[in-house]
């Protein structure tokens, strides 16, 4: 270390292990854009009924197949963001539905605007939207990223799909998170039969293929179950198998902190097993379990939509990137209305952000590691 | 009067192999061990790898379970065999038993003050907080540190610090024993100096009862009183450590004794006799285990186990010709 | 007695590009390697003697790099050669790794693949610089290991390093360093981690091995006694540079510098007499990025003298003079 100055020193000196790990995590910029993606990304699921723009449930067909609007923020008078009203003409030959933009109808675009009703953040109800047009037919409305076969407006509906995929992914990493320490800590601590036999289950589980298990679970979930019933089911499908990644890395730590010396030294003082676990040993591996969570979410998060792009998962009226993702299977569809895979594109950006992200933390804990 | 004696300490390792893993065999690393330590001593356990003197530090901490032998400790209100004990009884006694680690490194907890650190056996033990307090400080300037070092981590101090913050945490109880195993073996030539000093100066304010587990004969002569010497398992020579040093009664401390080197150019030279590597402790010659390696090993060194017998007051040996050979010691 | 040089380094320099800043690792660092004698390169951690051996064999990892000074092969002679100059990873520099400079390691357990037997590793220390025969190289190897002392060689050249003890295994280590017929050998701490008696047979091993094939030996080690024992000459380092050289009977009974003194006063003795206590150096070692102004030992020296040591370094000692690089030497 070059000279520092005294304060500093003092600094590093009382800075605890978290503070160290933050530092040290703050000098990987990717890592730090990657906690900013996936902050973004997490707030836009929160308030991801504001940041929509047309209601994500409300069908129309005169909207149907609508290629992707763009704003125009000038025009005579200066700057007035607008669109245009959309008139429909059906080829009598094809029978193809083609839009085209009427430029005598302009409709203003306007920053809190009133649109559909929801309830913000599950506190109270309100109509206020981030963006909107102001007046204009019901068939009106910005599709910036287009409209699918029934008439619904493709990135309102990707924004408010946000919520559901990323929640299922904490939901599945939060099960996965108290089985795995649970089980990977018993296995560890008390070795001998119990630990053999947790690590034969854990070798049984993870050698099942997952899609086929998937398959069979998902079958067996029944008809009538409501959409929030499914989605929890679908959480624990997933968290399935996760867990046992998690339980392997915490009884390898739980193992070699056995042996540490300041463990022993904790013991031969005369502490309790219990406080030798809690105090002194679990705040060693705390780290090394939030690098491993952040690794398992993207995981979670590609499952959910795996299986919802498979039709196993998630059923509609649910909203997720997976169920969206379903609509463009169809290679015909897809031939007209390419916009509608535009719903891979936050999957693949939040997969990115997040193993960015792990890998910066893990980096961070352990760099000797 | 004894704070410690240990009376035919066994610890056995069973060897299994097989499908139905079958004990085939045993690892003796320690066979037989007696030995006492009385109220302020330092008794020296010396030996090279594969000799046990770790082994039965552990077993006196109980961090080990004894395979048999009695291991009778002074707890100041009576004597109890700890080798009998339940680690559930064993816990209210820690407190009178207490190790400094050889790694300084990784014998402190990188995620807890220096402070806490010291205080952890006090807080356990029932200590008040503000009793705590007091004593942590009392303790940091005993080993010569800094007040300010309570706050801060240990990855702020150097291997030489941190091991007199583990002597300070060894200390914090007023233990009847401390056991040191290889307390300076990972420091630096001239931090290594201040350690010693250092328990050589608490050794003589505390009056401290301790056992040093070491491999390091130099080191041994400065910081011991007794020297117990060790050999796959048993020991072979325990005596005083000038007498010991001078006029060794065992072949295997002599050829320890003229092994190491001394920092001085005009000693250089002088031949070990003994030949060979140190035996097995799974698989120990028969006899005496030194035999295949003993200068003056006779027909009765390979059939006889000989036992660890008192020569002369206050040095046992386990040579069957301890009272006929002339050894050479150090100066 | 003009012995030959082997290997003259003059003024080495080595830094280390790290994320706070350049770490000095060795400033200016020259001495001679002679045919049949020993130098002993003494110093605490920190103080560059590995990093001297590393980059005489170039070996040495980034971020460590070479930014002076040079390493004169066979110096004087017409095929003087400065390793500095060839690329590391030519073959020129790997026929001189093995072919002309051995490195026996600390760690036999680390220096030794655990995958490939004992005899292979030696096989192919022997194929490399020379071209032999398989066969004509196992013979070697069971020969080479032969002349290290194990016993039934041609069974054990079969053997896994993990089935050999400590002392067995280091001896493999010089039989593989001896491999090349390299007449200079760098020994870097060589029997740290081994058995006292086990480091005597080693220590004996190594001596005789060099008075036969008038090997020039460097031995690196932190123990005083080891020094006492094995070396002729003795560089004392500190800090990325020579503090002090001398032959080592004079390097014990008057020593020079305020390093050294205080080293060998803090050194533990077998003949000490019971509870004697140590003479400590006050501080501790800095880390070689947060150096001293000037004298690097100035902050811990009995004899420091305020405005000469901390205003500039001493003169460095130039090779094969006995000497201390102190300003107690230099007349004021």
């Amino acid at each position: 270390m070059s000279a520092t100055t005294a304060e500093s020193q003092d600094r590093w000196a009382e800075a605890t292990q978290l503070q160290l790990t933050w530092w040290r995590f703050r000098r990987h910029r990717l890592a730090v854009v990657s906690l900013v993606v996936v902050v973004l990304f997490y707030l836009v699921a929160a308030f991801a009924d504001f940041l929509a723009i047309n209601d994500p449930h409300a069908t129309d067909a005169r909207r149907s197949f609508i290629p992707p609007q763009a704003i125009h923020l000038f025009d005579e008078d200066g700057f007035n963001p607008h669109v245009y009203g959309l008139r429909g003409v059906r080829n009598m030959q094809t029978f193809q539905l083609t839009y085209t933009p009427d430029p005598n109808r302009k409709l203003p675009v306007r920053l809190f605007t009133r649109g559909y009703t929801y309830n913000l953040l599950g506190l109270f109800e309100t109509d206020i939207h981030l963006l909107g047009v102001v007046g204009g037919q019901r068939t009106d409305g910005i599709f910036l990223l287009g409209t699918d076969q029934l008439g619904r407006d493709l990135l309102s509906r990707i924004i408010v799909a946000t919520r559901v995929s990323l929640s299922i992914g904490l939901a599945g990493v939060t099960l996965s998170l108290l089985l795995g320490v649970i089980l990977g800590g018993i296995s560890g601590l008390y070795g001998g039969w119990v630990d053999t036999f947790i690590q034969r289950v854990i070798e049984v589980l993870r050698s099942i293929p997952t899609i086929p298990l998937w398959m069979g679970l998902a079958a067996a979930l029944p008809n009538t179950w409501s959409t929030t019933q499914v989605y929890f089911a679908i959480t624990v499908i997933i968290s399935l198998i996760g867990w046992t990644d998690l339980a392997r890395v915490v009884r390898g730590r739980f193992l070699s902190l056995r042996e540490e010396d300041f463990v022993v030294a904790a013991e031969l003082a005369g502490a309790t097993q219990g406080r030798v676990i809690f105090r002194h040993m679990l705040p060693s591996f705390a780290s090394h379990i939030i690098a491993a969570v952040s690794l398992a979410l993207p995981a979670m998060i590609v499952s959910e939509t795996a299986l919802s792009f498979l039709g196993l998962g998630l059923r509609p009226p649910a909203i997720s990137w997976g169920i969206l993702l379903q609509d463009a299977q169809n290679i015909q569809v897809l031939a007209n209305a390419p916009w509608l895979l535009s719903a891979a594109v936050p999957v693949i950006v939040v997969i990115l952000a997040f193993n960015f992200l792990g890998d910066g933390l893990r980096d961070a804990a352990d760099p000797y590691g | 009067m004894n704070v410690l004696e240990v009376d035919d300490l066994k610890k056995h390792y069973p060897i299994h192999a097989g499908m139905l893993r079958r004990e085939v065999g045993r690892v003796r690393a320690v066979d037989g061990v007696s030995f006492s330590i009385a109220a302020g001593e330092t008794l020296a356990l010396v030996g090279e790898s594969g000799c046990g003197k770790t082994t039965v530090s552990r077993c006196i901490l109980r961090a080990l379970s004894p395979t048999s032998g009695a291991i009778r400790f002074d707890a100041g209100d009576g004597t109890v065999d700890l080798a009998r004990l339940s680690k559930r009884a064993m816990r209210p006694l820690r407190r009178h038993l207490q190790m400094i680690f050889q790694d300084p490194y990784s014998s402190l907890n990188p995620r807890m003050m220096v402070g806490d650190i010291i205080a952890e056996p006090l807080k356990v033990n029932g200590v008040p907080a503000a009793e705590r307090s007091a004593r942590v400080l009392e303790l940091l300037d005993l080993v010569q540190m800094p007040a300010v070092a309570r706050t801060r981590f240990p990855h702020a101090f150097s291997g030489g610090q941190r091991q007199r913050i583990g002597i300070a945490r060894a200390l914090a109880l007023n233990p009847r024993l401390v056991v040191a195993d290889e307390p300076v073996s990972a420091l630096d030539v001239s931090v290594q100096a201040q350690i010693i000093n250092l328990l050589l100066d608490l050794q003589d304010r505390l009056k401290l009862s301790m056992l040093f587990v070491a491999h390091d004969l130099s080191v041994v002569r400065h910081v011991s009183d007794r020297v117990a010497v060790m050999y796959v398992g048993r020991i072979v020579e325990i005596a005083p450590t000038d007498a010991l040093y001078r006029n060794p009664r065992h072949p295997y401390t002599e050829t320890l004794l003229a092994a190491v080197p001394a920092p001085d150019p005009l000693r250089r030279g002088r031949q070990m006799k003994a030949t060979g590597e140190v035996a097995d402790p799974a698989r120990p010659p028969p006899g005496c285990a030194f035999h295949p390696r003993c200068p003056y090993a006779q027909d009765r060194c390979r059939t006889e186990r000989p036992e660890l017998t008192e020569v002369a007051p206050g040095r046992w040996t386990s040579c069957h010709r301890a009272r006929e050979i002339e050894l050479a010691g150090v100066a | 007695m003009a012995e030959r040089t082997s290997l003259a380094v003059r003024d080495l320099a080595v830094h280390f590009a790290m994320e706070q800043g350049t770490v000095r690792a060795l400033e200016g660092v020259s001495f001679d390697l002679h045919a049949g004698r020993t130098l002993g390169i003494v110093g605490e951690s920190g103080c560059g003697k590995s990093v001297t051996a590393r980059s005489i064999l170039r070996i040495l990892d980034r971020p460590g790099k070479i930014v002076g000074g040079s390493i004169l092969l066979d110096p004087g002679t017409a095929e003087e050669t400065d390793l500095i100059a060839i690329d590391p990873d030519s073959s020129r520099m790997r026929g001189i790794r093995g072919g002309r400079i051995g490195l026996i390691f600390q760690e036999p357990m680390t220096a030794l693949s655990v995958h490939y037997t004992v005899g292979n590793q030696i096989i192919e220390a022997v194929r490399q610089p020379a071209d032999l025969s398989k066969a004509a190289a196992r013979d070697r190897a069971i020969e080479l290991l032969r002349e290290v002392g194990i016993p039934r060689p041609e069974l054990r050249v079969d053997a896994y390093p993990f089935q050999l003890s400590g002392g067995l295994r280091q001896r493999v280590g010089i039989a593989m360093a001896l491999a090349g017929n390299p007449d200079i050998v760098i020994a870097d701490e060589p029997t740290t981690a081994l058995d006292v008696t086990t480091q005597a047979q080693v220590l004996d091993l190594l001596r005789r091995l060099q008075q036969e094939k008038n090997i020039a030996l460097m031995l690196i080690t932190h123990d005083m006694g080891v020094i006492a024992e094995m070396c002729d000459e003795v560089a004392v380092m500190y800090l990325g540079r020579v503090v002090e050289y001398a032959p080592v009977l004079e390097l014990f009974t008057a020593p020079r510098h305020p390093y050294t003194r205080a080293l060998l006063r803090a050194v533990p003795s077998i003949l000490a007499t019971p509870r004697q206590r140590l003479a400590t150096i006050g501080g501790a070692v800095p880390h070689p990025g947060a150096r001293p102004q000037g004298c690097a030992f100035h902050p811990r020296c009995t004899d420091f003298m305020p405005g000469r040591c901390d205003a500039a370094a001493p003169p460095p000692l130039t090779a094969g003079c006995t000497g201390a690089s102190c300003f107690l030497e230099v007349p004021a």
